[in-house]
């Protein structure tokens, strides 16, 4: 079990913890998201990341930021998880890429920069993973609708006379 | 002719005759992207056995084909190759639009999903179902043959002579607008389906309400 | 959009490496079940780099979650893995009754534990069959295909629809099975190790299976745990980690069975593993049938989180109102203003759902954790110096669902 007292020892106080269900969530201030992951990687024995995600908090009652981005650590030999959590704003989303912690987050970082345009900096290859090259929006932020702006139609049709 | 025939010799036309031997060896493409894929394989495998109708030659290259398949969603990015897929395909050719979401875009009502495969290829026949049973597929088969059979096959070259009206335009189409007032479409745009060059409407900036880019359906 | 496939994106190496050929593989290609594209790399006939791209099937699962409510959703989630279309429902239902904190009534969990192990029997069928297909032996395919079917059967039987089923609701599963349905799967459970037998015979020993598969696309341990590799991808590499003994849910807490694990780590493990996680499966399924609890299949009828039985509707007030209120958009009942990760042990690894609740009957933000996602990313690390008929053997043991891989 990593301690929360232990963790703010190292990192600073403003470091929280709570609980929901089994789920025990540290929220982490950005700056600093990297040295605390690195540290629980190293220190802690969190050696896999299941996964990262984002949410986009334009229409949740009293939020304070815009987005907040969640990953879920796991230790592989004690099955002890957690999720930690910090939070970006606009108009630059950016944070540090922990791919040279864990090779797995390759696509996990760059599926989060395609939905939500966070970007990570010191990721060897962040481009779009799964919307088109040529799209610019991106599709996960609340403010985009959820039948699109007409992209879906915008392709030359083939009729029967000319194929 | 009055000359008498052995009983087992037929008069036909040849192009019923032509008909008939296309009708009962279509050679399928499964162009299988999502859910519906599984359920074209097991109308392929043991239970329903597809080749009881004479279509059981799946080819997974499009220039030995003569029926697209397409089963499961097409999205964005799948789009430009289910057409080339069908452009690649050598004539006479049918296309079987198969489950909801290749008909109509089905529950995937969403930014990236075709709201229907027949907005941009022809589609012979629509099979409804999220995914249709084997025996639904198995059906549209069958009404494909029928259809070969009973309408004959055209080629996109004898279609297009059919369908396009001769004769003089009936009126200037720019000077009626003109003189309505309606704004003067660009030439490029107004004048063929085909011509709206890859690239040149920047994507995530284009609204277009019907989804339609001029030009008529297949 | 460009017509072309031609790559856009300049490989990170290739202007060392201008004797190699560069080979398009996919995404409408058989062998890559369904839609992944990948840029492969030769030098002869010796893969050099792979970079896959993906996307082709992005339908905007996510975004839909975010506007139908929990009971909906289940529709959409049954279209990710297709292969098993009951166990992402219930890694879904699970996620949502975490969230509301509800607790199942003893039958629903020996029923949704059934249903699990079936779908993950069904999918392993067919990733066994498409792997023997992909490398020459058909025969397997029919057969094992032969055994979907009576899947597809016993799935119908229970809730209408053969393939997506939309079987489980929130606090529970939409009907009760009666006795005719154990019967069915008894009878499945009693013939099953025929056929399983047989596929032994027709793969586990044949010369040019073993050659194609054993010693390709190997995965060790520590790979498995920096790349997040779950389920049984990582146990055939030594990787002990099974969530349904780890954080037993539903009804595996009480069953006995084991976890299959491999030191191999290559194709070979990988079908191995496979091939005997079914056999325990069966083992769950035989235990859980026979220990079926009666009682309610559904959580106390007068929650108003559960949609009653469709008698009740129509035939009292009370279940009419309490219908309505669940049904409708602008009633519902009180959600916690919280964020929630559950995770099940789906057929192809860690299937998890992270939930943003908002107070509505809507999720604010629903995230998919997908196994396939994540293994998918791993191809271009187990394929280089392989050749290039391996492909499709590495391919085919990763299991990969395109439709859970873009979602």
């Amino acid at each position: 079990m990593v301690e929360l007292s232990e963790l703010q020892k190292r990192y600073g106080e403003d470091l929280s913890e709570s609980t929901f269900r089994d789920n025990r969530r540290l929220v982490v201030p950005a700056a600093k998201i990297f040295d605390v992951l690195a540290g629980l990687k190293q220190d802690f024995g969190f050696d896999q990341v299941i996964d990262i995600t984002a949410i986009d908090y334009l229409e949740y009652p009293d939020a304070e930021h815009r987005f907040g981005v969640v990953y879920l650590l796991l230790s592989v030999s004690t099955g002890e998880r957690l999720i930690v959590k910090t939070f970006v704003d606009l108009p630059n989303p950016q944070l540090p890429s922990v791919y040279s912690l864990w090779k797995g987050v390759d696509w996990m970082e760059r599926e989060v920069y395609d939905m939500f345009g966070i970007v990570f900096t010191g990721h060897p290859d962040l481009r779009r993973i799964l919307m088109p090259d040529e799209f610019t929006s991106f599709p996960l932020r609340k403010d985009y609708p959820l039948q699109g702006r007409g992209e879906r139609h915008n392709f030359p049709v083939i009729t029967r006379a000319e194929s | 002719m009055a000359v008498g025939l052995p009983e087992n010799v037929f008069m036909t036309t040849l192009d019923a005759a032509a008909n008939w031997a296309r009708s009962n060896s279509l050679w399928p493409m499964p162009f299988a992207t999502a859910c519906c894929g599984i359920e074209l394989m097991a109308t392929a495998a043991s239970r329903h056995d597809m080749a009881r109708f004479g279509a059981e030659v799946m080819r997974f290259s499009p220039r030995q084909c003569d029926l697209l398949v397409v089963a499961g969603r097409v999205v964005m990015k799948m789009l430009p190759v289910l057409q080339r897929i069908w452009l690649q395909m050598p004539e006479p050719k049918w296309c079987i639009s198969m489950g909801a979401c290749a008909c109509t875009g089905g529950v995937f009502d969403t930014y990236a999903v075709v709201q229907g495969v027949d907005r941009f290829i022809p589609v012979d026949v629509y099979v409804p179902g999220c995914p249709p049973r084997p025996e639904q597929l198995l059906a549209a088969v069958i009404d494909l043959q029928d259809k070969i059979k009973g309408g004959g096959t055209l080629m996109g070259r004898e279609f297009a002579a059919e369908t396009t009206p001769r004769g003089p335009a009936p009126f200037d189409e720019a000077e009626l607008r003109r003189l309505r007032g309606l704004p003067i479409l660009n030439e490029r745009i107004s004048s063929g389906p085909n011509l709206i060059l890859p690239g040149d409407v920047p994507m995530g900036q284009y609204s277009d309400v019907t989804g339609r880019q001029g030009g008529i359906r297949g | 959009m460009p017509l072309s496939l031609v790559d856009t994106q300049p490989h990170a190496n290739s202007e060392s490496k201008e004797y190699a050929w560069t080979l398009n593989f996919g995404p409408q290609h058989p062998a890559t079940h369904t839609t992944l594209r990948i840029v492969l790399q030769l030098d002869g006939e010796t893969v050099i780099d792979a970079t896959p791209h993906i996307g082709y099937l992005h339908s905007g699962f996510e975004k839909l979650g975010e506007h139908l409510d929990f009971n909906q959703y289940v529709t959409i989630v049954d279209r990710m893995n297709y292969v098993s279309p009951v166990a992402n429902e219930i890694a879904w239902h699970h996620a949502v009754e975490k969230l509301l904190g509800i607790e199942l009534t003893p039958r629903a969990k020996y029923l949704r534990t059934i249903l699990a192990e079936l779908m993950r029997i069904q999918d392993h069928l067919l990733n066994i069959g498409a792997v023997g297909l992909d490398l020459g032996a058909f025969t397997a395919f029919l057969y094992l295909f032969q055994q979907r079917e009576v899947i597809y059967d016993i799935v119908e039987y229970a809730s209408g629809q053969r393939f997506h089923c939309s079987y489980t609701r929130v606090g529970g599963v939409l009907f009760d099975v009666n006795n005719d349905w154990v019967e069915k799967v008894r009878k499945f459970v009693r013939e099953f190790p025929k056929v399983h037998a047989e596929v032994h015979k027709l793969l586990t020993r044949n010369r040019i299976f073993i050659d194609r598969t054993k010693g390709i696309g190997i995965l060790t341990y520590d790979d498995c745990v920096n790349m997040s590799v779950t389920g049984p991808l990582a146990r055939a590499s030594g990787v002990v980690r099974d969530l349904r003994k780890d954080e037993p849910y539903l009804a595996y807490g009480d069953l006995d069975f084991k976890v299959v694990c491999s030191r191999g780590g290559d194709c070979y493990a990988r079908y191995l593993v496979r091939m005997e996680e079914m056999l325990e499966s069966l083992k769950i399924i035989e235990q859980a049938l026979e220990n079926i609890p009666a009682g309610p299949v559904n959580i106390d009828v007068v929650s108003d989180m559960v949609l009653p039985a469709k008698p009740a509707v129509y035939r009292s007030i009370e279940g009419l109102i309490q219908h309505f209120e669940v049904i409708m958009p602008n009633r519902g009942y009180p959600v916690p203003h919280e964020e929630v990760y559950a995770a099940t042990e789906g057929p192809a690894g860690e299937l998890g759902f992270y939930i943003v609740g908002n107070g509505s009957t809507r999720a604010y933000r629903v995230k998919t954790r997908p196994p396939s996602f994540v293994h998918f990313s791993l191809f271009p690390h187990m394929i280089r110096g392989h050749q290039l008929s391996d492909v499709v053997a590495v391919l085919g043991t990763l299991n990969v669902i395109a439709a859970e891989l873009d979602r």
